[in-house]
């Protein structure tokens, strides 16, 4: 099967930050998130520290600034939210650009872009120096309970099987001259998600299976 | 001799009231390579899933060198057969290679060292060894069935039964499987509508059909019956002899 290979997160490479083990790595990012976010948000000159102190890190892990950009879109929405929040919110209003914009929604948008940003750079920068293996192996030493991480594995594994399923699905249904732009035809990607759904649901009755052929008991072996 | 496999009247129906199987009895013996053949639905699979107490038969019995399937012995059951599914996608659950192999012996209480050497010698005698560490989904289709096999070998089984194990592969992978099956030094059950393969790797066959046994014997013999063959919707590839072949 023709799959693209390996996890689209991930950057490989041998910088002394891949290398660092991942539970350190994760126990770095919870703290550093929650300091982010305990910051009062008028305190610029410390965001300016942690933004300086995360690009630090991107330009020592060699991952490429535009490949953890290119990621970057997930944070779309919220940055949507922000923009909306000056214009809704309520208070005493300033101009900007010649637009009034309440100042308490000003701060607050500012608050959610600069604490949401420095999170989602982290992460990514997480998933771009971390295999998703090592993070499972990084969170069970962290004492996370292990049914949880075999969940988490177990989804890891299959991702790409559903993916390369969700992909075929969708190049039959394109080569029968299915295109998914008008909204009329949105019932149709609903049925295939449903559809997949189920084979999804299937392969796990298999896999469930031929986990008992192998002397599966409910309890996976330590 | 006690068979290796011994199923004496075994017929199942499922819930739905659908009978898949009305009576089968099956002797394999030991080091012995034997196809089942079949078309589809004749209950190739559901006999299958009765040989490791997946189900258990509705009348009959099923006995692995002996020992009953009863739901007390079901552990040492599944140690005794090996059964490798038809998609090695639900097979390898894990994240490596490894794991998937050790999975099976972890369960029957290996650990350390003697848990290691199982999982190497398995993966040496499909030839993955050195892909110990890649995750199941980074392999090519063939490989992933050799894996497969692999995690089914470190059980060390006294049977070992493949579900359709040439679908989907190219004739190179085929052939690659083909010497692997014929070098292992175990019982073998093929499961297959794969007739040439059946032929290729099994001395002796067995046709499946409606949920019965409808023939027991020489492959090459079963397979040049031409009556017996299109009453039981079995069909050569376009232009195969089986005699050439032996």
């Amino acid at each position: 099967m023709g799959a693209p290979h390996g996890h689209t997160l991930h950057f490989h490479g041998h910088s002394w930050l891949h290398r660092l083990p991942a539970h350190v790595k994760l126990v770095a990012l919870v703290v550093f998130m929650l300091t982010v976010v305990a910051t009062p948000r008028e305190w610029y000159p410390v965001f300016a520290g942690y933004l300086a102190l995360l690009l630090l890190l991107v330009a020592t892990s060699r991952v490429p600034p535009t490949y953890l950009a290119k990621r970057m879109v997930v944070e779309v929405p919220f940055v949507v939210f922000a923009l909306l929040l000056p214009f809704v919110a309520t208070g005493p209003r300033t101009e900007v650009l010649g637009l009034s914009v309440s100042e308490h929604g000003l701060l607050g948008a500012w608050s959610l872009l600069a604490k949401g940003t420095l999170g989602v750079t982290a992460s990514l920068l997480l998933a771009a120096t971390t295999e998703p293996r090592a993070l499972l192996t990084g969170l069970e030493r962290l004492r996370v309970p292990t049914l949880l991480v075999q969940i988490m594995g177990f989804m890891v594994r299959y991702l790409d099987v559903v993916t390369d399923e969700l992909r075929r699905m969708h190049v039959a249904r394109e080569s029968r001259g299915f295109s998914a732009r008008n909204p009329r035809h949105w019932p149709v990607i609903a049925k295939s998600a449903g559809v997949l759904f189920i084979r999804s649901y299937e392969r796990g009755e298999r896999v469930h299976l031929a986990m008992l052929s192998r002397g599966y008991d409910g309890r996976m072996p330590r | 001799m006690i068979p290796v496999l011994d199923l004496q009247g075994v017929a199942f129906a499922y819930p739905d009231g659908h009978q898949a199987l009305h009576g089968v009895d099956l002797h394999v013996h030991q080091g012995e390579r034997v196809a089942l053949l079949g078309p589809n639905g004749a209950g190739k699979t559901t006999l299958v899933l009765h040989l490791n107490g997946i189900l258990m038969p509705g009348l009959g019995t099923v006995a692995v060198s002996g020992l009953p399937v009863t739901k007390a012995n079901l552990l040492e059951i599944r140690r005794r057969v090996g059964i490798v599914f038809q998609d090695p996608d639900d097979q390898l659950f894990m994240g490596s290679v490894r794991e998937d192999v050790a999975f099976g012996p972890m369960n029957l209480g290996l650990r350390g060292p003697e848990l290691e050497a199982r999982v190497f010698a398995a993966l040496e005698a499909v030839g993955m060894a050195e892909y110990a560490d890649r995750p199941p989904h980074h392999l090519s289709f063939g490989q992933r069935r050799r894996v497969a096999v692999a995690t089914v070998l470190a059980m060390e089984p006294e049977i070992l039964v493949l579900d359709e194990p040439s679908s989907n592969l190219d004739p190179a992978s085929r052939r690659e499987l083909a010497d692997i099956i014929r070098s292992l030094d175990v019982t073998v059950l093929l499961v297959t509508h794969d007739l040439p393969y059946a032929l290729e790797l099994c001395p002796r066959s067995v046709i499946l059909s409606d949920g019965v046994v409808a023939a027991d014997g020489n492959t090459a013999e079963i397979l040049g019956d031409e009556a017996l063959m299109k009453s039981h919707r079995l069909e050569l590839p376009f232009g195969f002899v089986p005699s050439s072949r032996v």
